[in-house]
């Protein structure tokens, strides 16, 4: 079923939680009508602020309404979000873990069109590595409104990597959300593959084909700092093979925990991710996803390797 | 408030003894910097910003955000005097598990609103306090000291365009315009021109003193409460490393160290 975007998730989730808390604000920086900021804008303008296009102000800025008892949302492309704004994230919000809340949209290739340059194919590499900073990528909109949920009442620095196309709706209202702990999709006994974002879905499909021939368990990863390796190696407990599969580069993101969390173990992993280059421009998001080979068929092969190698 | 204007030079004098103190022998610290901003932060901190004793927390507090986080020094000098910090804090700065850390840590040092020292962000956290501010109707005003080097980095006018966007008249940007930055005299860096007129081009109430008069000081601290509708800018021309003697002017004590005989000359030059 397709349905809302997770942007859209995003921006009513923040009208819905600005009712409630008059502390809520939310800055955007000329996107607001791409990060679905925009919601906000029209139905709190004093609560929200346009800072134009200059990311690096808007994460000061931000810094100071939190040092002012706010709890500010800062919105952008991710590419800007975590890139053009990197030292002011580390330097002012992570050292002293102001209660930043930066929302990192039209991530991954979701912005097929616009290329490279609007293609973040490396924020969560940046964010996981910066000290005092939480990680997050939902799945879809159910999981994006209970993660800015999550954000809103929670004190911190956290950053939330929102898609920008209508992914498929993969939880319901009752499917928890628990801070730090991955949820099992589909249970399986020969292999897992650890996702988030749009290759859950890919996954789950990945398992659905090969059904019979090798079991196999999805994992949707959606906080990735912190993320407690116990998690991933109790999700990972008895199986013959991983795979881990991100809309993400290879290096950094959800390959690079699964690897060190599995470190030592002996298990075979193996990735279904952006290799070490950029994006580019596309038709459709399908197109883009196909050319990147992030795609439910590479899982398949992605699976079968990883088993083939354990026997 | 008290405009004893004896008062705050001796303060003033003060800060500097205990920054020459924190700067020490044999060992880098930022002299230079934290000098010329000396008279600024004594009028701030004694006479013009209202604090709660005893409640660093205090909501409508005003603030002081330096953003050029590299003179603390001359921060956590008054702080010293106001008995925010123990002054037995000073012989630690620097130092393994110190709350005087290089640059300012507000989660370290009491009474730090926010930690500076990548150049250029000052301000615009600064915007961001009067903005909130502002939302909660609190009389608070935040002031912001910049040094003329960091006004390279251009969040310093990204931050300039906003604040007058938002029309934030509870925020006044002090710069403090010594002449010269880390490596050498800043027309020979990068000339930043005039500074009050890229300002008031921004759409800032913008005006020079003389940073090291207090009369001058407090004037103008006095006046930016009556800017309306435009944040202010007070220009305040100063000299490095001033009432030291031969740091004044000169790069070489930016971050320089001092030797036995030169901390005693700048100890007894500060009599």
């Amino acid at each position: 079923m397709n349905v809302r975007d997770q942007r859209t998730a995003y921006g009513e989730t923040l009208v819905e939680l600005g009712r409630k808390n008059p502390n809520i604000v939310v800055l955007d920086a000329d996107l607001g009508k791409s990060t679905m900021g925009c919601l906000f804008k029209q139905a709190f303008p004093e609560r929200h602020f346009e800072m134009g296009i200059a990311e690096q102000n808007m994460m000061s800025a931000a810094a100071g309404l939190a040092l002012a008892g706010k709890i500010p949302f800062a919105g952008s492309f991710a590419v800007f979000a975590s890139g053009r704004a990197y030292d002011q994230l580390r330097q002012t919000i992570c050292i002293a873990g102001l209660n930043v809340k930066v929302c990192g949209s039209s991530s991954g290739l979701s912005d097929f069109g616009d290329g490279s340059t609007h293609q973040a194919v490396e924020d969560i590499a940046i964010m996981r590595a910066i000290p005092n900073m939480t990680v997050f990528a939902p799945v879809d909109d159910l999981e994006t409104e209970k993660i800015v949920r999550y954000m809103a009442e929670n004190e911190g620095p956290m950053y939330l990597r929102v898609n920008r196309n209508a992914l498929p709706r993969l939880t319901d209202e009752d499917t928890p959300f628990i801070f730090g702990k991955p949820y099992v999709m589909r249970e399986g006994k020969d292999a897992v593959v650890f996702a988030h974002g749009v290759m859950v879905k890919k996954a789950l499909d990945a398992a659905e084909a090969l059904t019979g021939r090798i079991d196999v368990k999805v994992v949707n990863v959606s906080t990735l700092k912190p993320l407690p390796e116990s998690e991933i190696a109790a999700a990972a407990d008895g199986v013959r093979g991983i795979v881990v599969a991100e809309e993400h580069s290879v290096i950094g993101g959800l390959c690079s925990i699964v690897a060190q969390a599995m470190r030592g173990r002996g298990t075979p992993i193996e990735f279904v991710a952006v290799q070490d280059e950029f994006g580019t421009s596309a038709q459709n998001y399908n197109e883009l996803l196909e050319k990147y080979n992030l795609t439910s068929e590479a899982v398949i092969k992605a699976v079968e390797t990883a088993v083939g190698k354990a026997e | 408030m008290d405009k004893d204007l004896s008062r705050l030079e001796s303060i003033a004098k003060q800060i500097r003894r205990n920054i020459v103190r924190m700067v020490g022998v044999g060992k880098t610290g930022h002299l230079g910097g934290s000098c010329s901003a000396a008279d600024l932060v004594a009028a701030l901190y004694f006479y013009k910003m209202r604090r709660r004793e005893g409640d660093l927390k205090w909501p409508d507090r005003d603030r002081l955000i330096f953003s050029k986080g590299h003179a603390a020094l001359c921060q956590y000098a008054a702080l010293g005097e106001l008995n925010v910090i123990d002054k037995a804090e000073f012989d630690r700065v620097k130092t393994l598990g110190s709350i005087l850390q290089g640059h300012p840590d507000m989660n370290k040092c009491p009474g730090i609103e926010a930690n500076t020292g990548s150049l250029g962000q000052g301000l615009s956290i600064s915007m961001g306090i009067a903005l909130g501010k502002r939302l909660d109707k609190s009389p608070a005003r935040i002031y912001c000291i910049l040094g003329d080097g960091e006004l390279n980095e251009g969040q310093c006018w990204e931050a300039a365009m906003a604040a007058a966007n938002f029309k934030l008249d509870n925020l006044v940007a002090i710069v403090d315009r010594n002449y010269v930055q880390a490596t050498d005299a800043t027309e020979r860096i990068m000339d930043p021109g005039d500074v009050e007129a890229k300002f008031r081009a921004f759409g800032w109430e913008a005006w020079t003193i003389d940073g090291h008069n207090m009369r001058e000081i407090v004037d103008a601290l006095d006046k930016a409460d009556t800017v309306k509708g435009k944040p202010a800018a007070i220009v305040a021309n100063t000299v490095k490393g001033k009432g030291v003697a031969f740091a004044e002017g000169k790069a070489a004590f930016h971050n320089g160290a001092l030797t036995q005989e030169q901390y005693d000359e700048a100890m007894a030059g500060l009599e």
